[in-house]
């Protein structure tokens, strides 16, 4: 079996951002974040929103980015520090609109090791050295230069190494245009090793290190060492030079202190919330910095989220200063990066869920919690704690939210809602942040409006009045014997004056050259001037127009005896008419394309006959209405569009290929796209994509700027060139009749459509992504759920530990709101009366849980809850039932018990009291709960609850009874009247059961550790007997059952697997009537008799969590889905034929040879860092083939005996069988 | 290095040992090659963000405070050293 492996949707999460100009043009606000392995840059647009301009997938896992800038410059490079053993160093290319490598240097070993360099990154905040690190011992420092014609140059590495040294962070320190100074925080553990009485150990002292990079001798000194707080994570540059002090802010637990050379410690406590319980510290977890002229402060987020403004007092001359201060600025979910744009905007990554751009509304200046080094208080037990109470946004607003499912719990695929694909439902996020959100592939839909109409419309078209104007005057409405005109202003409403004619239905209306509109209705064609005139062209005798092709020079019309009648519009701009022809069937369709720019007319009449044939007819003078093409079709056609698209690199002279398109939907629902040959009309390389079961119909559209397609089958399409990429996904909304493009003030990009009585406005937003997402929030971090196909429900087990539960949690911030009032209430009574309003807004709305931020319990404290959601019509909890006496969920399934089928389904949870991770995974008592749905399956009702020895940590049904793994232990239960009855158990699993799956009568295990284990169960003996296992340790994170002799699963390290017995151990197993053989084979290698072959392997790159099979098309091919702790959803596709393998193994391996990945690390050893890559052809490598130059794209379509276009066609083909 | 040292294996051992941090060598203790996995690992969980962030979801803490805790452990992963025998 061969694998394709495609991303449906790149990771969501952040890891690192860093923010710049990195376009270079003048005042851009960049960000260029990375998503583990995924390098994208982001940029806000005047809306607010953040847009995606560039992602590129660089197989490999990115550590680190910094950006730098050389002096004088005005551009943004970016150094990453990755899993290559390279340092590279990238230029965003915006006419490419891609990364250029502009060096790229090696040191060392791939992978992520513990001495070679990539952890960190840190660069001379003048640009002139960059420093790379590795976590312990290694580091390297190069030059930044530039030559001669301005280019940057990167001189060969010099050494900073000290063995025996770990190091917590690396920054450039700011010391003007002195030497480049890098500072580190180091620990040394040598003399920890070597001391047995652990002395050395408790004596180890971390240290902040300055190394100097003499420019004048070319070489690296330790310049400066000095113990620093033990806690110390975290490094801060502090502005130098002219614009501040210089030195660092060393971020330690509990601390912040500012440190220089020569210079006293400057030391303040970081205030803690009151709730806090006293053994946790408080970490600063990320930063950022603001500098403008006279002023810089930086904002530091703690791990709960909350932010510090921190100042410092200094003098200028000097460099002294002389207090630090903290002050408690907002609280938003903790970020991974902090970013503050010139433009006076915060991008924050978050952690986990959603990333957010917040606006700032003032910059801590008010009266708040502030602590200071002033007055710092040391007493017996240490610096005297500052508290506060976190209350809402007051420096903040937010802006935009960019939707991440960071982190995926679990996810299933279901069709509840009985539509035309299933949907996924995916458990998200994390602490009062989570939800279970319903992914539909497609692209999410606002509505702007929906108005009812007198009658049922047939179709709708949009005008404006003037090429010159930039929103479109009317919304003209055909019914079946009328039509009517709105008028596009504050308010819509209908007009009379507008020159059309309202008493016949319409098949046309639109624009005609400059000014002029054009209304075609069956009998005839209504030119209407600028200037009022109105000509009429009737048809001759009772013949009526049927169809209708045009743009705004030219016209064409089909006749009801099929004739066509060609139209153009001459200088004086009277619409003329220039040549007729009979064609030989009826027409069932018509389009022109638009007139290119700085052209008389388009070139090409596309006439689709009830034949089922499409013909290319020319318009060119010379040749008026010659057949130039024709193709015949499968079924006859519908509706036909012309579109040019381009390809590849966008605004690129080299890459990017602009080609028209003739798109024709058929009746029978497939879409066909040919491509037509711009000189000879001559009709090539026809893709076909079934769209829908209604015949889809075509509509130009415009998506940025350019002109894409909307095709209305029994669902919304939209084709249109993403990133170089053309795409055509399915938008999730109703089925439509008729739709035009609708332009107007508040919604410059929308749709308007009729569909039964009503019309409707909408715009589509998130152009590029594959899935749109509908949420249900939860409580506490989802970790597993079932589906429930009886009642259509679903069932989730959620818990946290170390959380306040629900009830606490309201307490808290109940006690915050009131303390803050009381705070501000005491203030507020000197200043003026509006205060009040403010004051009593708060008490009516309290305090967001999201705004609370993420507050902590002790440790050993749990909180946890089971729920039911039933997600039609609209998602909502029916039941939840939080759990008590300190206990959590672990697991969960459905059964159905053989001998009390009255009760029928049944719900059995495993759940753990006390439980703890370390030292050892234990806790003070395990449970089965067992539970029995009433009220139609929206509540719960517990039938009885069961102690166990051991910690249930997976259930699953079988054969009418109960299996629960707990630890090592395997056991089958039976449901009695007062509890669960054990009936037989196996004790040798190697650690912790962790799934387990079910299929006929056998048993597939899998452990934490150890992989998959298959199990017998012989009911004679009433013994589980384990015949065969995995010879590979894999620490199972999850697992899919895909035959009988098949198991899919995914390790903690990011890697897919599939294990499959092999066939005659298989064979031999099923057929042994005695069951001698099972009982008396010996086991092997310390483990079962049989052993499992591993048939796939791929290294995905993410911890992969979920797992489905499912096809997420109408009458598709299954896939395996699976789902990533950082929110990416991919495919894999098994392969049909032989002969695709062939292309795409050929395929991949000239993409590795020609497009080697961006960061340098090498794309095979990418896919193979744990196991060799075995049978699954990378499909995000191959659809990088379109980023390549036209020469190599030939290139290497010719050694696979193909042209480009062909191999395109491939790659949308196969990602057309998965989405 | 002279020419002849450098088909010398101990001295290729040696050079090996001082340039990449654990590499064995014959009397290598049981705790010696603990620590060394242990730090490696470590090392690899910090690398690996996704990884981190599996922790964190695990333990219910940031992922900031994951990766301080992984870098705190690499000081002592497996507790303190054995006494050592005198012959």
């Amino acid at each position: 079996m061969y694998l394709y492996s495609l991303t449906l949707q790149r990771a969501q999460g952040i890891t690192t951002a860093v923010y710049g100009n990195f376009s270079g043009t003048k005042g851009a606000q960049e960000i260029v974040v990375s998503r583990g392995k995924v390098l994208e840059l982001l940029r806000p647009d005047e809306n607010g929103k953040v847009q995606v301009v560039h992602s590129v997938e660089v197989f490999g896992a990115i550590c680190s980015l910094v950006q730098f800038r050389l002096t004088g410059a005005q551009k943004d490079y970016v150094i990453v520090g990755s899993d290559s053993g390279r340092i590279v160093i990238l230029e965003y290319n915006k006419e490419k609109n891609a990364f250029d490598k502009i060096h790229q240097e090696t040191f060392g070993k791939s992978g992520c090791r513990r001495i070679v360099p990539g952890q960190y990154v840190a660069v001379d905040p003048k640009g002139r050295a960059a420093m790379i690190g590795a976590a312990e011992k290694q580091k390297l420092v190069y030059v930044l230069n530039r030559d001669n014609a301005a280019r940057l140059t990167i001189s060969s590495p010099l050494e900073a190494h000290k063995s025996h040294t770990i190091v917590f962070s690396l920054v450039g320190v700011d010391c003007g245009f002195d030497n480049p100074i890098f500072a580190a925080i180091e620990l040394d553990y040598a003399d920890a090793d070597m001391d047995p009485t652990g002395q050395a150990a408790a004596e180890a002292q971390k240290h902040l290190t300055f190394y100097e990079l003499d420019l004048g001798l070319n070489h690296v000194v330790r310049k400066w060492s000095e113990p620093v707080d033990n806690g110390a994570n975290m490094l801060v540059t502090v502005p130098g030079g002219a614009d501040g002090p210089g030195g660092v802010l060393v971020c330690a637990e509990n601390f912040v202190i500012f440190k220089n050379q020569g210079h006293p410690d400057v030391r303040a406590v970081i205030p803690r919330r009151s709730d806090l319980p006293a053994e946790r510290g408080v970490l600063i977890v990320s930063a950022a910095m603001h500098k403008q002229k006279g002023l810089f402060f930086f904002l530091l987020q703690t791990e709960y989220g909350d932010i510090f403004k921190v100042t410092l007092e200094y003098e200028q001359k000097e460099g002294t200063v002389s207090e630090l201060k903290i002050k408690y600025f907002d609280t938003i979910p903790t970020a991974a990066a902090l970013c503050v744009l010139r433009t006076g905007f915060l991008f924050a990554a978050s952690e986990f869920g959603n990333h957010a751009l917040y606006q700032f509304q003032g910059i801590g200046d008010d009266q708040d919690v502030e602590s200071s080094s002033a007055n710092l208080v040391e007493t017996d037990e240490g610096f005297q704690p500052v508290f506060f109470y976190p209350r809402r946004l007051k420096n903040l607003v937010p802006i935009d939210d960019i939707e991440s499912l960071m982190p995926i719990m679990d996810f299933k695929v279901a069709n509840f809602y009985d539509e035309e694909t299933p949907q996924i439902y995916a458990l998200c996020g994390r602490g009062n942040r989570s939800s279970l959100r319903i992914l539909r592939p497609g692209l999410a839909v606002t509505e702007m409006a929906v108005s009812p109409l007198p009658g049922t419309p047939r179709a709708v078209w949009t005008v404006k009045k003037s090429v010159t104007d930039d929103f479109d005057s009317y919304i003209i409405v055909s019914f079946v014997n009328a039509t009517l005109v709105l008028s596009i202003g504050e308010t819509v409403e209908e007009v009379s004056d507008s020159g059309f004619l309202g008493t016949t239905p319409s098949l046309s209306a639109s624009l005609l050259g400059d000014d002029s509109l054009m209304q075609i209705h069956p009998n005839g064609i209504r030119h209407i001037r600028s200037d009022g005139r109105i000509n009429e062209w009737k048809t001759p005798g009772r013949m009526t127009i049927t169809k209708t092709g045009y743009n705004r020079q030219q016209v064409v019309i089909a006749l009801s005896d099929g004739k066509l009648i060609y139209f153009e519009l001459d200088v004086t701009g009277q619409l003329i008419e220039v040549e007729q022809k009979e064609m030989s069937g009826d027409v069932a369709c018509l389009d022109i394309a638009p007139v290119p720019e700085g052209r008389q007319r388009s070139r090409f009449l596309a006439v689709g006959s009830f034949d089922s044939t499409i013909r290319i007819l020319s318009l060119d003078p010379d040749d008026c209405m010659q057949i130039l093409s024709v193709q015949a079709l499968t079924s006859p056609p519908e509706s036909l569009l012309l579109l040019d698209v381009q390809t590849g690199a966008v605004e690129s002279e080299l890459g990017g290929t602009r080609s028209v398109f003739l798109n024709a939907g058929l009746q029978n629902g497939v879409l066909l796209r040919t491509e037509v040959d711009m000189v000879t009309g001559q009709l090539s390389d026809t893709r076909t994509r079934f769209l829908g079961l209604r015949a889809p119909k075509l509509f130009a559209t415009q998506v940025h700027g350019t002109r894409a397609m909307l095709c209305l089958s029994s669902r919304p399409w939209l084709g249109y060139t993403h990133q170089g990429h053309f795409q055509l996904t399915p938008l999730s909304y109703e089925t439509l009749e008729h739709a035009s493009s609708f332009s107007s003030d508040q919604c410059p990009e929308g749709v308007v459509a009729v569909a039964d009585d009503q019309l409707r406005v909408f715009t589509i937003e998130r152009l590029g992504e594959t899935f749109n997402s509908t949420a249900a929030p939860l409580r506490y971090t989802p970790r597993k759920f079932v589906l429930n196909p009886t009642h259509k429900n679903v069932v989730v087990i959620e818990a946290d530990q170390g959380a306040l539960t629900a009830d606490e949690l309201q307490a808290a911030i109940k006690e915050a709101v009131e303390n803050n009032n009381e705070a501000a209430g005491g203030d507020k009574m000197d200043e003026d009366k509006p205060a009040e309003g403010g004051e009593d807004e708060e008490k009516e709305d309290p305090l967001p849980e999201e705004q609370y931020g993420y507050p902590k319990a002790t440790a050993d404290s749990w909180a946890s809850c089971i729920r039911v959601i039933r997600p039609f019509p609209e998602a909502k909890t029916t039941c939840l039932l939080e759990l008590e006496a300190n206990e959590c969920a672990l697991s969960l399934c459905l059964v159905n018990f053989h001998d009390k089928e009255g009760l029928g389904t049944l719900l059995a949870v495993g759940t753990a009291r006390d439980l703890q991770w370390f030292p050892k995974r234990g806790g003070s008592a395990g449970f089965i709960h067992v539970y029995r749905f009433t009220d139609d399956g929206d509540r719960l009702q517990l039938v009885h609850k069961t102690q166990v020895d051991g910690l249930p940590t997976a259930l699953g049904s079988y054969q009418g009874r109960l299996l629960a793994g707990m630890g090592q232990t395997l056991r089958i239960y039976d449901l009695g009247k007062k509890k669960l009855l054990r009936k037989c158990e196996n004790k040798h699993f190697p650690n912790t059961i962790v799934s387990i799956r079910t299929y006929g009568d056998r048993i597939y295990v899998g452990d934490i550790q150890e992989s998959f284990h298959f199990v017998k169960y012989r009911k004679d003996e009433n013994q589980l007997y384990i015949f065969a296992d995995d010879v590979v340790p894999r620490w199972l994170t999850c697992s899919l059952h895909m035959d009988f002799d098949t198991m899919a699963g995914a390790d903690k390290f990011g890697n897919v697997f599939m294990a499959r017995l092999p066939q005659e151990v298989s064979e031999e197993i099923e057929d042994d009537p005695t069951g001698g053989k099972i009982k008396f084979e010996a086991g092997r290698l310390n483990g079962a008799p049989n052993k499992l072959d591993e048939i796939i392997q791929f290294h995905v790159g993410e911890v992969v969590t979920a797992m489905q099979k499912a096809a997420l098309i109408p009458g598709g091919q299954e896939a395996l889905l699976y789902g990533t702790i950082m929110g990416g959803v991919g495919a894999m596709l098994p392969f049909t034929s032989r002969e695709d393998v062939d292309f795409f193994s050929h395929l991949e391996m000239h993409l590795r040879q020609e497009h080697p990945p961006l960061l340098g690390r090498d794309h095979m050893a990418f896919r193979s860092a744990y196991f060799p890559v075995k049978d699954v052809i990378d499909g995000d490598l191959c659809e990088q083939f379109p980023m390549l130059n036209a020469e190599t794209q030939r290139k290497i379509a010719e050694e696979l005996d193909r042209t480009p276009g062909e191999v395109l066609k491939k790659l949308e083909d196969i990602r057309n069988r998965i989405i | 290095m002279q020419a002849s040292d450098r088909f010398n294996i101990n001295s290729q051992l040696e050079h090996l040992q001082a340039k990449y941090v654990g590499t064995g060598h014959a009397d290598v203790s049981r705790f010696e090659w603990a620590v060394n996995i242990q730090r490696d690992s470590y090392a690899s969980y910090v690398g690996h963000y996704p990884l981190l962030a599996y922790f964190a979801v695990a333990e219910n803490e940031s992922i900031g405070r994951e990766k301080y805790n992984f870098m705190q452990k690499m000081l002592l992963p497996c507790g303190l050293p054995p006494e050592k025998d005198e012959d």
